[in-house]
């Protein structure tokens, strides 16, 4: 079957179908083409908010995840200076937090060490800002470690649209930006937290972590120990897409 | 104070809570309420809002983490904000600021002991033609001296109430130097509504009585007007005064035809752009014709509620906005029943609490609705879906200014004006080095250098049109002009003499960057940052060619990946330097060395704070 061309744009000179409605990294994914992405989970709404997802339109940059595909477009993705803006941006995630892969229990199954190795990152290349962030290790099964968080905000997003707690939410501004957790104690022992919240299942870093659970995949099987990132990222979202619409 | 404001908290601000809905949307307004009646947000208070609003601690504190003017402190009898705009540094507020510390007692940006007084900088509070500017208690006091300084000393020592402080320490002037064809005269309130109802009648209609024109049984006459005054937008070709340029009629048709149950009218007088002070000129001598483009806006693309969005910065003027708005009321020119017509509009005051970032139209609306001012996604855009998801005009104090002018005079008179792709005329906020700072009212198409002329500015080296995020020009550009077809400008124009460093300026325009980030996106967040550590890297004589090609390369990223206009125009300040200022840099640069990025030594600190070490051996 030939693509309706009504439906139809170019990603890196690929004619990519769509879908009326359908987003041009949804689009893009579908057609098993990868867009490196961290704050995006495609089983929720799309925030634009990391930037890697960047693409060029018609000659000007939009986040793909909240920019619709529209006909006849031409879409460019894997060049050499998004690749090089992409490995920037994780660079600088890295530099702005406390993250430590070779001792963090999420490693092998954390989307911004498989992005770093999906966009050959070598270094952090900035110096490390070193930022003191509080540690929250109160709750029973959930540990909150701010050092790792990348402000994707899924769990702020999921706990308010999904869980329907409003448990977790950001203060502060700018570079100062982190998680607060909603209790009187700003704990997340005082808080309507627990282990089931879909919330606390989704992020993609060591973030938030459930207790007694970090090595229940030993290190060497995880996700991304198996398949890169973009693989991996690509047969769930076209598995996903299979069970939606057929 | 702090213990006696701990006790009072529940019963008053039970107090403020009553004079607001239980909305979630009323969240910031009521915030603001407090921090004014306490100087601070108190945990206590935190929980009575939570449980009033319904709303979450966590969301109360994430907006008092991010406006600047909150505080999850107390910050003193009497808070002090000097604002440190590089106008304001040019005219010695960093002195002024060490001299009231000292005087007082208190180390900056902490509370003094018996909880008097605190000292604090801030981003540019909008008096930069009359700086160094301060507020107080939420007041401006503006041509900060040692000897102004010394008087305000006297008053917090003896615990003057700041509303018992003498006026002329609060005097705020116009400074309006120029004035064109559209702010020459007083203008008279309803005159511009007047004019656009009666463009519906026809030319017998129009000659007899207003009052039968816009009689509600003849509602004929009200479509057709406000279908004539839109004509008349699109005939003077204006476009919006925010910076982006904009058509008005072009959003204001669009908000028109899409369908809705409601729709509003949002005036941006958030006014952050350093060096920007039109707005506030604006709304204390022009504020009828501000709301009076407003009710035009809500006349013609059907919205009945108007909101005017204004910076904390401005709260000295709130008594005002408010006489004026009930002025209006009870001329009829706002309310259930506009001129008799049955129609209705009115407008609302929502007051930012200190973020540049709510200048941008999206985060402004997440402001409106009472949450952090973190914009939207990019789509839908809010003509289409804005305040609560409706569709919403948002434009500029001056670009409603600028309609009343179009209602009353026509369109075709006011593209008489100007140049052919920017009609009408514009004000500008001309600061810095120059005889005769203030507000200027130009056709567009004026050029710097008449610009510089007029205000006894001709020796400049350098002006920065539209502000930090606008554009630096050298001498050699003064001939250019400011319209959309050259020099795009929201007004500010900041003129810098020849003895001035313009690296201090980068420095400056830097930091505010980083400081007003709303740290939403990745490039912005953490680019703001590493842009202002390069700088001061180069500052401390540190920097090598590298770090230099090292901003360019942010600065391209946070162009091209920034989710907003802020972080996409925060380094535009840094690459005109680079390229039109290199020698104020490169006096500074390391010579035939390198000095690696991270200060061994420094990061000793720590260990030796904890050891309580400091010998020769603790050190590298």
């Amino acid at each position: 079957m030939s693509p309706d061309s009504n439906r139809t744009f170019f990603l890196d000179g690929q004619e990519i179908p769509f879908r009326e409605g359908q987003s041009v990294f949804d689009a893009a994914m579908s057609a098993g083409v990868f867009i490196p992405h961290l704050c995006h989970n495609p089983d929720y709404e799309p925030h634009s908010s990391c930037r890697l997802c960047t693409v060029i339109v018609n000659g000007r940059p939009f986040a793909s995840c909240t920019q619709p595909a529209v006909a006849g477009q031409m879409v460019q993705s894997d060049t050499a200076e998004l690749r090089a803006m992409r490995r920037t941006l994780t660079q600088m995630l890295f530099v702005e937090g406390n993250h430590y892969c070779p001792s963090c229990e999420k490693s092998g199954s954390c989307k911004l060490q498989a992005t770093a190795y999906h966009l050959g990152l070598q270094d952090n290349h900035y110096p490390q800002f070193f930022p003191r962030r509080e540690l929250d290790a109160s709750h029973a099964d959930i540990i909150l470690d701010r050092d790792r968080c990348i402000l994707c905000g899924l769990c702020v997003r999921i706990s308010r649209d999904v869980d329907r707690k409003n448990v977790f939410a950001m203060t502060g501004r700018g570079i100062h930006t982190v998680i607060v957790v909603d209790s009187a104690s700003g704990l997340l022992k005082d808080s309507r937290v627990t282990v089931e919240d879909e919330a606390v299942q989704h992020c993609p870093v060591g973030a938030i972590l459930i207790k007694g659970k970090a090595f229940e995949v030993p290190i060497g099987e995880r996700v991304y120990d198996k398949e890169p990132i973009a693989a991996a990222s690509v047969r769930r979202f076209q598995a996903r897409e299979a069970l939606t619409h057929g | 104070m702090s213990q006696a404001v701990t006790t009072q908290t529940q019963e008053s601000v039970q107090q403020i809570l009553q004079k607001h809905p239980r909305d979630a949307g009323e969240l910031l307004q009521i915030l603001v309420a407090v921090q004014h009646a306490y100087h601070w947000v108190s945990e206590e208070a935190v929980g009575l809002i939570a449980e009033h609003l319904r709303v979450t601690r966590a969301h109360i504190r994430g907006l008092v983490g991010f406006y600047s003017f909150l505080s999850d402190s107390f910050l003193g009898d009497y808070v002090i904000y000097l604002s440190d705009n590089i106008t304001d540094r040019m005219l010695g507020n960093k002195e002024i600021g060490k001299y009231l510390c000292s005087r007082l007692g208190v180390k900056l940006g902490r509370v003094r002991s018996d909880g008097r007084v605190s000292v604090h900088f801030t981003s540019c509070t909008g008096m930069c033609d009359q700086g160094p500017a301060a507020l107080v208690n939420g007041r401006p006091v503006t041509r900060l001296s040692r000897e102004r300084a010394d008087r305000m000393v006297d008053l917090i020592m003896a615990r003057t109430p700041v509303s018992d402080w003498p006026p002329e320490l609060f005097l705020v002037e116009d400074n309006f130097r120029r004035s064109d064809v559209l702010f020459r005269r007083a203008f008279e309130p309803g005159a511009a509504l007047k004019s656009a109802l009666l463009r519906g009648g026809d030319e017998t209609l129009k000659a007899i009585q207003f009052e039968e024109a816009v009689d509600p049984a003849s509602g004929i006459a009200w479509k057709r007007g406000a279908d004539e005054t839109l004509k008349e937008l699109y005939r003077s070709d204006l476009r919006g005064r925010g910076g982006a340029g904009f058509k008005a009629a072009l959003k204001w048709e669009a908000c028109r035809d899409t369908p809705a149950p409601e729709r509003y009218v949002v005036c941006n007088a958030d006014e952050g752009e350093p060096g920007t002070f039109k707005d506030r000129v604006m709304l204390s001598s022009f504020a009828d014709m501000v709301f009076e483009g407003m009710t035009l806006c809500g006349y013609v693309v059907g919205a009945s509620q108007g909101i005017l969005y204004i910076r904390q910065e401005y709260w000295y003027l709130k008594t005002h906005l408010e006489a004026v708005l009930a002025r209006r009321r009870e001329a009829g020119l706002l309310g259930r029943n506009l001129l008799g017509s049955g129609h209705a509009f009115d407008i609302a005051i929502h007051w930012g609490a200190g973020a540049y970032i709510c200048g941008m139209e999206s985060a402004m609306i997440e402001s409106i609705e009472g949450r952090r001012g973190k914009p939207r996604k990019r789509w839908p855009l809010p003509v289409v879906a804005g305040v609560e998801k409706r569709p919403t005009v948002v434009n500029n104090v001056e670009t409603f200014a600028a309609v009343a002018m179009v209602a009353l005079k026509g369109g075709a008179w006011f593209a008489g004006h100007g140049t052919m792709h920017s009609t009408g005329t514009k004000l500008f906020c001309v600061s810095g080095d120059c005889e005769r700072p203030g507000i200027y009212e130009y056709p567009f198409g004026v050029s710097a250098r008449e610009i510089l002329r007029d205000c006894g500015g001709l020796d400049a080296q350098a002006v920065q049109v539209s502000g930090p995020s606008g554009t630096t020009i050298t001498q050699q550009e003064f001939d250019r002009t400011l319209a959309y077809e050259d020099l795009t400008t929201v007004g500010t124009f900041m003129i810098f003499g020849p003895q001035r460093d313009m690296f201090e300026v980068v420095q400056n325009f830097t930091h505010f960057f980083q400081h007003e980030s709303c740290g939403l996106c990745t490039p912005c967040r953490v680019g703001t940052s590493l842009l202002a550590n390069l700088v001061d890297r180069v500052a401390a004589g540190k920097g090598s060619p590298l770090d230099l090609e090292e901003v360019q390369r942010i600065s391209h990223l946070m162009k091209t990946t920034a989710h907003c206009g802020l972080g996409q125009s925060a380094p535009n300040h840094l690459v005109d330097s680079l390229a039109k200022f290199r020698g104020d840099w490169d006096k500074r640069m390391m010579v035939g060395g390198f000095e690696p990025a991270f200060d061994l030594d420094a990061s000793l600190e720590e260990a030796r704070q904890l050891t309580g070490r400091d010998d020769d051996a603790a050190h590298l």
